[in-house]
């Protein structure tokens, strides 16, 4: 690895001033994407300022009747947390849906929002990647695809978010606190990861300047009626290539609410107001169904590799929308999708 | 690549940062050393204590050949730096066996024959007794499914299912 220098932060404050004095020093916190993209020479840290000790690590009911979680906590711990299990099994559900217990042993809460993609490219510096080198091109667009996004994608950049954990939060609708040198603010979910626009080489609304403190989730946690079905080359431990987050609150049979995210198929969690509306009043049946679908994927593009993914994600969305109807969410460990 | 005071990336970096003296807790033991800021838990364990037996596979968090346990949970020590764990408990596989008797999942992948190569066994060891203390998995699908953050090409698979479901049983 290129050689950096490494600083612990004591506090959030400490931690706020150390990266104002230093712009190319990044922080660290579970460490298991930004170690790996120095190891590739993709991020070059002048300093690593180590976040992972800072006290933002528990997990507690807001007076709101939502729960706040610290930054820090690591992702298992999240996943197995009594009020995640059940309260958001979603949540729950999605984190063990990512990654490989060692990685989530290690990665934290607010770090998986800020993981970067997966693209060959990015990763490739042999390659242009306008997220890595701005103005350098898009290799994807005319390359190897077959990962990359259907959905809200420019002519600068076809990458997609790779978490699982974030598909789930934006179906919730949680919201990002985050602390700077003005103070504190809160960030809504749908409002934190950017599209590529012309400055793929922004992921998200977080300031350089800025650090995560804890991510809060509404009371709404929708426990009996949801679903996480990820889609992927191997049975576990693999990227999405199409991941679905639905949760439904019913009336009988007719939904009163619904709730439904898409991972892999662009640069942030894919989600659509028509498509949820569309669900409102309807009947639990497969028809309602691929109607949210095609809103969902309304305005969907193939890029050569990729082209499979439109018609399964619109397969995926209507079983995972049938399986949170049936109160029967895909098992994580049982792989056939019933 | 080597460094003489100033690195490739212009301006970057002034110059190389001095190496950093940790006290590691390694099975059991206090141990000093001096590290650079980027030596990974991995490095330090095999280049500077001679614990070998913490393999090198992929070095980028895929294979699960380096898992360690750290503070009682399985890591991936290629994916953090020494001087993030100062204090914290380390166990690689030197440091499972009790008075020379082997830990009961060491014991259960003789008995079940549970590696060809080798490779990847220290790895798949380390986090099957980080797996058990954790008490979530208990069928074989649930076990594959906690396992699959190690790779074994030898495809040994059915039998490391099996060590561990002894060795649950076991313990």
């Amino acid at each position: 690895m290129i050689p950096f220098q490494y600083t612990r932060a004591n506090d959030v404050a400490d931690a706020i001033k150390q990266i104002a004095t230093d712009p190319s020093a990044k922080f660290i916190a579970g460490g298991t994407n930004l170690i790996d993209l120095i190891k590739y020479d993709v991020e070059a840290p002048s300093r690593l300022i180590d976040i992972s000790h800072l006290p933002l690590r528990s997990v507690e009911p807001t007076s709101a009747g939502g729960v706040l979680i610290g930054a820090m906590v690591p992702n298992t711990d999240l996943a197995y947390h009594p009020l995640i299990e059940g309260r958001y099994p979603l949540l729950a559900r999605a984190i063990l849906s990512g990654a490989s217990q060692q990685l989530r042993n290690m990665a934290s809460t607010g770090g998986n929002l800020l993981q970067r993609t997966r693209c060959f490219y990015y990763y490739d510096t042999a390659t242009p990647c306008n997220k890595r080198e701005p103005g350098s091109g898009c290799s994807a667009i005319d390359g190897v695809n077959r990962i990359n996004a259907i959905l809200g994608t420019s002519e600068a950049c076809i990458a997609t978010h790779p978490s699982d954990m974030c598909v789930a939060l934006a179906a919730l609708e949680a919201t990002v606190h985050v602390t700077g040198p003005a103070g504190a603010r809160t960030i809504a979910f749908a409002d934190f990861h950017r599209l590529p626009g012309n400055t793929p080489q922004r992921d998200t609304n977080l300031e350089p300047d800025e650090i995560i403190t804890a991510i809060e989730l509404p009371p709404k946690g929708f426990s009996e009626n949801y679903s996480y079905l990820k889609i992927r080359d191997r049975l576990s431990y693999a990227f999405a290539l199409v991941s679905v987050a639905a949760a439904l609150e019913l009336d009988g049979d007719t939904i009163k609410e619904a709730r439904l995210a898409l991972g892999g198929v662009a640069h942030k969690p894919w989600r659509s107001t028509a498509a949820e509306a569309a669900l409102l009043g309807q009947r639990t049946d497969a028809t309602a169904f691929a109607k949210a679908a095609d809103w969902l994927l309304h305005g969907a593009k193939g890029y050569g590799h990729n082209d499979f993914k439109i018609g399964l994600a619109r397969r995926a969305i209507i079983r995972t929308l049938g399986q949170a109807a049936r109160g029967k969410p895909q098992s994580i460990s049982d792989k056939k999708i019933r | 690549m080597t460094h003489s005071g100033t690195v490739s990336r212009a301006g970057r970096i002034a110059s190389v940062p001095e190496k950093i003296s940790i006290t590691l807790r390694v099975n059991d033991k206090a141990v000093k050393l001096q590290v650079a800021p980027w030596t990974t838990l991995l490095d330090a364990l095999r280049d500077h204590l001679d614990l070998t037996g913490t393999k090198k596979g992929c070095d980028h968090g895929q294979c699960g050949a380096c898992t360690v346990l750290v503070d009682g949970r399985r890591i991936n020590s290629c994916l953090t730096l020494a001087v993030m764990k100062e204090g914290a408990e380390i166990i690689t596989i030197e440091g499972l066996a009790r008075d020379g008797v082997l830990h009961p999942l060491q014991q259960a992948f003789i008995d079940q024959d549970a590696f060809q190569c080798g490779y990847c066994t220290s790895g798949q060891i380390c986090s099957g007794v980080g797996l058990i203390a954790e008490g979530k998995a208990r069928t074989p699908n649930e076990i594959r499914e906690l396992m699959s953050g190690n790779i074994c090409r030898c495809g040994a698979y059915p039998n490391i299912v099996a060590a561990i479901l002894q060795a649950m049983e076991r313990s």
